[in-house]
């Protein structure tokens, strides 16, 4: 059993590791109707974040908070999944379950649970598809006695995916990222 | 008789922003092409606005582009004429033409011009079509648009589709635009770009709106933007994801895809936004909704049965009926004008290709020889299909013919170019 956890962690972090598309967008902003970037301003405002950065798990190693150190399960953001599947995998089980907890002990933390899929295959699906692997994530936390309004889902589909050509490339993609409100 | 008043319109309303042009290469043609000579309209010298748009050049590209026609070389012939009295039509047997294009350009004032042309049938000897036309210089190449369309729907008995347009997402320097663009890749224009992905442009059936999906809120929201006066408004802006907008036939309503933070499900909204209401009920994944051409039913991808299949259902919902069985995954259906055929994305051993299922017998032909492809469309006159795939690690358009005969890939100069849908005609 605890040798099986410690593999897990150790896959989690190569993954994030081998990642470079994992995203921390802020959760979603309110909308509002804005003309802001139709083809008459658009070469206006361009701004240099495109909301992509590296997913550098373990570079904070701020001491304290539990969601930044290193050692801790709760720095493991993205859980994987196989192709067309929307299934959380056992192994991810634990990572779930720290998540949870985290939650539960603290009711003011909020997440966004951002769904991604492959480059293969249609776009829309894909969406679809991100969508349901984030639900999916979600249901697990909830069962574990986190609250529907501390837990939001994004899809993205396949539209933060890398310019991948194989296996190795496309099971990197097909994830979910914990994204907290304060991250 | 020249009805391009609304895209002059539209062309002049819309800075131009991206200058991206995408050139058309063709790969491939028919069996049997139609061997046609076009000699070069006689023009008054010295009028540069004349020699930099040469209409006699976009026609035999047009022409060629199709891979129907053969576009014989016309300038070891003896005789060159511009008038029906010039033309010798042994000197055009002699060189293998069934088709002999001439015309003239003439300048009128005002900065207009009078464009004059005629075909002629080589072997019979006699006029097939004459046509005068009185336009700006600005006008040019879409009268070589109109002047191509007329020859090829003359010679193959099919209407053309020069003068239309297509639409497709350009990824470049971190920024998404999403880009309006004559057949032949010329013209791109601007509508809407943003630093957040834009996807699933869907015409308008008068060509005077596209519906797309843009994620500038973080999440994915539905606008309509009139391409006449730039307005957009949210079509759909509901909790969750809103997505995969796709107009019906009439103009009047969108089907769309909302998640309502779970599972994607089939709704139909008016064009204004009002009136929402939910056509299917799953619990798998309902999306891409597509009309068939008489509005009575809409064609979807589900998940339902385990891998994402093709389905149809009542436009106002109801049972669905499975339309797709050869492999594991079948995605993005879009249906023929006629009703007749559906192409969509399959998942063969050798990748994501483009297929073409004939409706009534199920037979399907996959026709693509790349790999990645998404988003077919096909052309309004339904020859052709245009699809995104990926060249050399960046996403490219290609078309294919419904035979799989004529195969093109449209290039791009500088960005990624992504989700292609083919429009209506430019009038």
């Amino acid at each position: 059993m605890k040798k099986s956890l410690l593999m897990s962690v150790l896959l989690a972090a190569t993954l994030a590791a081998c990642s470079n598309n994992a995203v921390k967008d802020k959760p979603a902003a309110p909308v509002v109707d804005s003309n802001a970037s139709t083809q008459a301003q658009s070469n206006a405002a361009s701004s240099a974040n495109d909301g992509a950065s590296t997913a550098g798990a373990n570079q904070d190693g701020a001491s304290g908070n539990p969601l930044k150190d290193p050692n801790n399960i709760l720095s493991k953001r993205s859980i994987y999944f196989d192709f067309d599947k929307d299934q959380v995998k056992a192994e991810y089980r634990p990572l779930v379950e720290a998540h949870a907890k985290y939650l539960v002990a603290n009711p003011n933390a909020k997440v966004v649970l951002q769904g991604n899929a492959d480059n293969r295959g249609s776009r829309e699906y894909n969406l679809s598809l991100g969508q349901r692997r984030s639900v999916a994530v979600k249901k697990a936390v909830n069962l574990l006695g986190a609250q529907d309004k501390q837990i939001e889902t994004v899809s993205y589909g396949e539209e933060k995916a890398g310019d991948c050509k194989d296996e190795a490339c496309y099971q990197k993609d097909r994830r979910v990222d914990i994204v907290y409100d304060n991250d | 008789m020249f009805k391009n008043r609304l895209f002059f319109i539209f062309l002049l309303l819309l800075p131009i922003i991206g200058r991206a042009e995408l050139t058309v290469e063709v790969v491939g043609g028919a069996a049997q092409q139609i061997p046609i000579a076009i000699v070069p309209f006689a023009a008054p010298n010295g009028n540069p606005a004349i020699q930099q748009d040469n209409i006699t050049n976009v026609i035999g590209a047009d022409l060629r582009m199709s891979g129907l026609f053969r576009v014989l070389e016309t300038r070891g012939v003896a005789t060159q004429p511009h008038m029906i009295s010039e033309v010798k039509y042994n000197d055009w047997t002699a060189i293998q033409a069934q088709a002999l294009t001439i015309g003239t350009v003439e300048a009128l004032p005002g900065n207009r011009l009078k464009v004059s042309f005629r075909l002629l049938d080589v072997l019979k000897q006699n006029q097939l079509l004459a046509m005068e036309f009185n336009i700006t210089q600005a006008q040019q190449r879409a009268t070589a648009h109109r002047i191509a369309d007329m020859i090829y729907e003359k010679l193959t008995g099919e209407k053309g589709v020069f003068a239309t347009r297509i639409t497709y997402v350009n990824k470049e320097n971190g920024r998404y635009s999403l880009q309006v663009a004559d057949a032949d890749g010329f013209n791109a224009q601007t509508v809407v770009s943003s630093k957040e992905p834009l996807i699933s442009p869907s015409w308008s059936p008068d060509g005077t709106k596209l519906a797309y999906v843009s994620f500038e809120k973080k999440k994915p929201i539905i606008f309509v933007q009139s391409l006449v006066s730039g307005q957009r408004i949210v079509l759909a802006n509901f909790k969750g994801n809103n997505s995969a907008p796709a107009w019906s036939p009439d103009g009047t309503k969108l089907a769309i895809v909302l998640t309502y933070s779970a599972n994607s499900q089939i709704y139909v909204i008016n064009a204004d936004g009002t009136g929402l209401q939910q056509v299917s009920f799953s619990n798998g994944i309902d999306t891409e909704p597509e009309w068939s051409p008489d509005g009575s039913s809409i064609y979807f991808t589900s998940n339902r049965g385990g891998g994402p299949q093709i389905y149809r259902m009542p436009a106002s919902g109801g049972d669905a009926k499975r339309i797709t069985f050869e492999g594991s995954y079948n995605v993005s259906p879009h249906v023929s004008t006629d009703g007749k055929l559906l192409t969509f994305i399959k998942q063969t051993p050798a990748g994501f290709k483009v297929a073409v299922q004939d409706l009534a017998t199920g037979q399907v032909q996959t026709l693509s020889d790349t790999s990645q492809d998404e988003s077919p469309s096909f052309a309004p006159n339904g020859r052709m299909i245009l699809y995104a795939t990926s060249v050399g690690g960046k996403g490219s358009l290609a078309a294919v013919s419904v035979d799989g005969r004529v195969k093109q890939r449209l290039k791009d100069s500088g960005g990624d170019v992504r989700e292609p849908s083919w429009g209506s005609v430019m009038n």
